[in-house]
C-alpha cells in the first residue's frame, strides 16, 4: 500500500506568545511536527508493517519544517516531499490544501492519505477535508480506529456524546484524533537513518500548482489584527476549616457571582 | 440577500449550537436588513424546519430523503450546495462541532471558498464581516476577514446567546437531493452514543472535572456526586484520561475539548497551559487543589487549598441546602 501522510510543523504546545510589529513572533519557540500528524504517521507506519507498502509524507512550510519532517521519517517514514518554496507561504488552510493536492496528484498511485484532524497552531481543522474535495475522495474525520479490509475501511469516529461508526471506499482521507494510537518514539538508530532517506523539494512548476491558487495569493481569508487574550486574574482563595471555606464559596458562587 | 445557518440536529432535536447561530445570525440580520434562512437534514428535518422560525429564520431548506437518513459527507455537501444556491447568502455560519468540522470545510472547498474556524464573535463593518478567532489554543487571539463571498464560518459552541423571538413559521422549501446511496462512498454505519443524563460538555453551563489529584478512578464517584446536585457535566484533565480513569471524550484541554460554561469547577486539577486552553474562557472557574502552588489558583476566581476529599462532600452538601435539594 502507498500511504500519504501531510505533515506540518507547528510552534510547541508549550511555547509562550509574543507579538512582534503586531503579528506572532517565533524567536526562541521551539517548533515541532504536529501533534496529530505524530498519530496519521503512526497508524501509517503500522498499516505498513502489517500489509507492506511505502510511507510518503508532504509537507507545505517553510525549510525548517525538514526538521518535522526529519522525525517523522525516524518514526518510520519511508521518504517525503517538501514544498518549502516562497509561493507555497504565507498562505491559509485553503491554499495549503491546493498545493498539497498538487503535489499529491503529482505523486499518484496512492491507497490512503492520513491527515492529523487538527492543527495546534491555527485550530481550524479544515486542510484534510478541503484536500479530499479537490482530489475527490471520500473522507472520515476524527478518527480513533482505523481498520482496512479489502479495499474498504471501517472507521471509528468520534462525535459528541459517544462514536460514529463509518465505512468508506478506499483510496479515502481520514484524519487521525488522540487516541488512534500512541506513537513511537524514534530510536536513535532510526533518527540516524532518517538523515539520509529522500525528502524532495519540489516548486509550483514541478507539480503544475497554479501560483493564484497557493500561498498569499491563493488565501481565501486574511488575518488583519492579533492580539494577547486579556489576562485572567487570580480571585479569591478561601482559608481556614473546611466547613467555613466552603460556606464562603457557595455564599459567593450564589450572591457573588451569581451562577447558582 | 441572506444570512444562511446549518442547523445541526440530534435525535429529532436541535443541537444548541444551532439555535445559537440563528439567533446570532437574527442580530446580524437586524443590522445587514437580510434575511436569515436555515438548513435542516436529515430524520425530522421538515418539523425541526419549521421550528427555526421561532429563532428568526424566514426561510427553511429542508430535505428528509432516505439518502440523508445516515449522514454522509457527500449527501449532506451536495444539499447545503444546493441551498446556497437558491438562498443566495453573503454570510453562511455553521456549528464548530463535530457534524460542523465534517461538512464545512468540504462545502468551503466545493465553492472555492475561505473559511474562518471556531469563532467566537463576529462584527459588521459595513459590507464586512470580521471574524474574531483564537489561534494557539487560545493564547492568542486573531481578528480575521474572508476574501471570498460569501463569507463561511464556522462558530464555536456554547458562546453566543440563544435568542426567542417567537416569530412566524419560515417559508419551507424542500430541497432533492441528485446523490443516491449507491453513489456514496463514506457514509455513518452506526452510532454507539452513550446515553447520559448529563449535559454534553461543550454545551454544558456548569462542568465539575477532575484531574490527577484525584490518585484513583474511584475518585471520579465524587466528582459525579457534586455534578449531580449542580446538573452539570463532568469533565476531566489529560492526566486522568491518560491514567484511564475517564474516557477521552470527557477530557479538557487542548488535545481534548474546549469548552466555554458559565462555572467550571476544578478538582485535583494543577492548570497546565493546556487545560487552560480547553477551559480558560469560562466565566467562572473554582479550583480546589491542595497544592497552594499550583497554576489553576492564578486563573480561579476562587479557590480553595486543601483536601478535595475532604472538601468536595462538604461542598455537595452546602450546595444541596443552598439549592434547597
Amino acid at each position: 500500500m502507498k500511504i500519504i501522510v501531510c505533515v506540518k510543523q507547528t510552534f510547541d504546545t508549550e511555547a509562550k506568545i509574543v507579538l512582534e510589529g503586531g503579528k506572532v513572533s517565533d524567536k526562541g519557540v521551539k517548533l515541532i511536527a504536529n501533534p496529530y500528524d505524530e498519530f496519521a504517521v503512526e497508524e501509517a507506519i503500522r498499516i505498513k508493517e502489517k500489509e507492506g507498502g511505502e510511507v510518503v509524507l508532504v509537507c507545505v512550510g517553510a525549510e525548517s519544517a525538514t526538521e518535522a519532517m526529519r522525525y517523522c521519517l525516524a518514526m518510520g517514514g519511508d521518504r517525503g516531499i517538501h514544498l518549502s518554496d516562497e509561493a507555497f507561504l504565507n498562505g491559509d488552510e485553503k491554499s495549503a490544501a491546493a498545493a498539497l493536492a498538487k503535489a499529491i496528484e503529482e505523486e499518484g498511485d496512492y491507497d490512503l492519505i492520513l491527515c492529523g484532524q487538527v492543527a495546534v497552531d491555527d485550530g481550524s481543522a479544515q486542510v484534510p477535508q478541503r484536500l479530499a474535495e479537490l482530489l475527490d475522495l471520500p473522507q472520515v474525520t476524527i478518527a480513533t480506529k482505523i481498520e482496512l479490509e479489502d479495499g474498504k475501511a471501517k472507521v471509528t469516529r468520534e462525535a459528541d456524546g459517544g462514536n460514529e461508526i463509518w465505512e468508506t471506499e478506499l483510496p479515502a482521507v481520514i484524519t487521525a484524533q488522540r487516541g488512534l494510537n500512541e506513537p513511537r518514539y524514534p530510536s536513535l538508530p532510526n533518527i540516524m537513518k532518517a538523515k539520509k532517506k529522500e525528502i524532495k523539494n519540489l516548486t509550483p512548476d514541478d507539480i503544475d500548482a497554479d501560483t493564484d491558487e497557493i500561498g498569499a495569493n491563493g488565501a481565501g481569508t486574511e488575518i488583519i489584527e492579533y492580539f494577547l487574550p486579556p489576562k485572567r486574574e487570580a480571585g479569591k482563595i478561601f482559608e481556614g476549616e473546611v466547613d467555613e471555606c466552603v460556606k464562603q464559596l457557595v455564599d459567593a458562587l450564589k450572591n457573588e457571582a451569581k451562577v447558582i | 440577500m441572506s444570512i444562511l445557518v446549518y442547523c445541526d440536529t440530534f435525535e429529532g432535536k436541535f443541537r444548541k449550537v444551532s439555535l445559537e447561530l440563528l439567533s446570532e445570525a437574527s442580530k446580524i440580520a437586524e443590522k445587514t436588513g437580510d434575511e436569515v434562512h436555515a438548513i435542516v437534514l436529515g430524520p425530522s428535518a421538515k418539523a425541526l424546519a419549521e421550528e427555526t422560525g421561532k429563532y428568526g429564520a424566514k426561510k427553511a431548506f429542508y430535505c428528509e430523503d432516505g439518502v440523508v437518513e445516515n449522514y454522509s459527507t457527500e449527501a449532506y455537501a451536495e444539499l447545503v450546495e444546493k441551498a446556497f444556491d437558491e438562498s443566495e447568502p453573503k454570510l453562511f455560519l455553521i456549528g464548530h462541532n463535530p457534524r460542523g468540522k465534517d461538512l464545512a470545510p468540504r462545502v468551503a472547498q466545493r465553492l472555492e471558498l475561505g473559511m474562518v474556524s471556531d469563532v467566537i464573535n463576529i462584527e459588521v463593518e459595513g459590507d464586512d464581516f470580521i471574524f474574531t478567532k483564537p489561534i494557539y489554543a487560545g493564547k492568542c487571539i486573531t481578528k480575521q476577514k474572508c476574501k471570498t463571498e460569501p463569507a463561511f464560518a464556522s462558530v464555536r459552541p456554547n458562546v453566543m446567546a440563544v435568542e426567542e423571538k417567537g416569530g412566524d413559521a419560515p417559508e419551507l422549501v424542500e430541497l432533492t437531493p441528485e446523490i443516491s446511496l449507491d453513489d456514496i462512498r463514506a457514509i455513518v454505519k452506526e452510532l454507539v452514543i452513550q446515553k447520559s443524563e448529563r449535559p454534553e460538555l461543550t454545551e454544558a453551563e456548569i462542568i465539575v472535572s477532575g484531574g490527577r489529584g484525584l490518585g484513583k478512578p474511584e475518585g471520579f464517584q465524587l466528582i459525579e456526586e457534586l455534578a449531580d446536585v449542580l446538573g452539570a457535566a463532568v469533565g476531566a484533565s489529560r492526566a486522568a484520561v491518560d491514567a484511564g480513569w475517564r474516557e477521552h471524550h470527557d477530557q479538557v484541554g487542548q488535545t481534548g475539548k474546549v469548552v466555554s460554561p458559565v462555572l467550571y469547577i476544578a478538582c485535583g486539577i494543577s492548570g497546565a497551559i493546556q487545560h487552560l486552553a480547553g477551559m480558560g474562557s469560562s466565566k467562572f472557574i473554582v479550583a480546589i487543589n491542595k497544592d497552594p502552588e499550583a497554576p489553576i489558583f492564578n486563573v480561579a476566581n476562587y479557590g480553595i487549598v486543601g483536601d478535595l476529599y475532604k472538601v468536595v462532600p462538604v461542598l455537595i452538601e452546602e450546595l444541596k441546602k443552598a439549592l434547597n435539594k
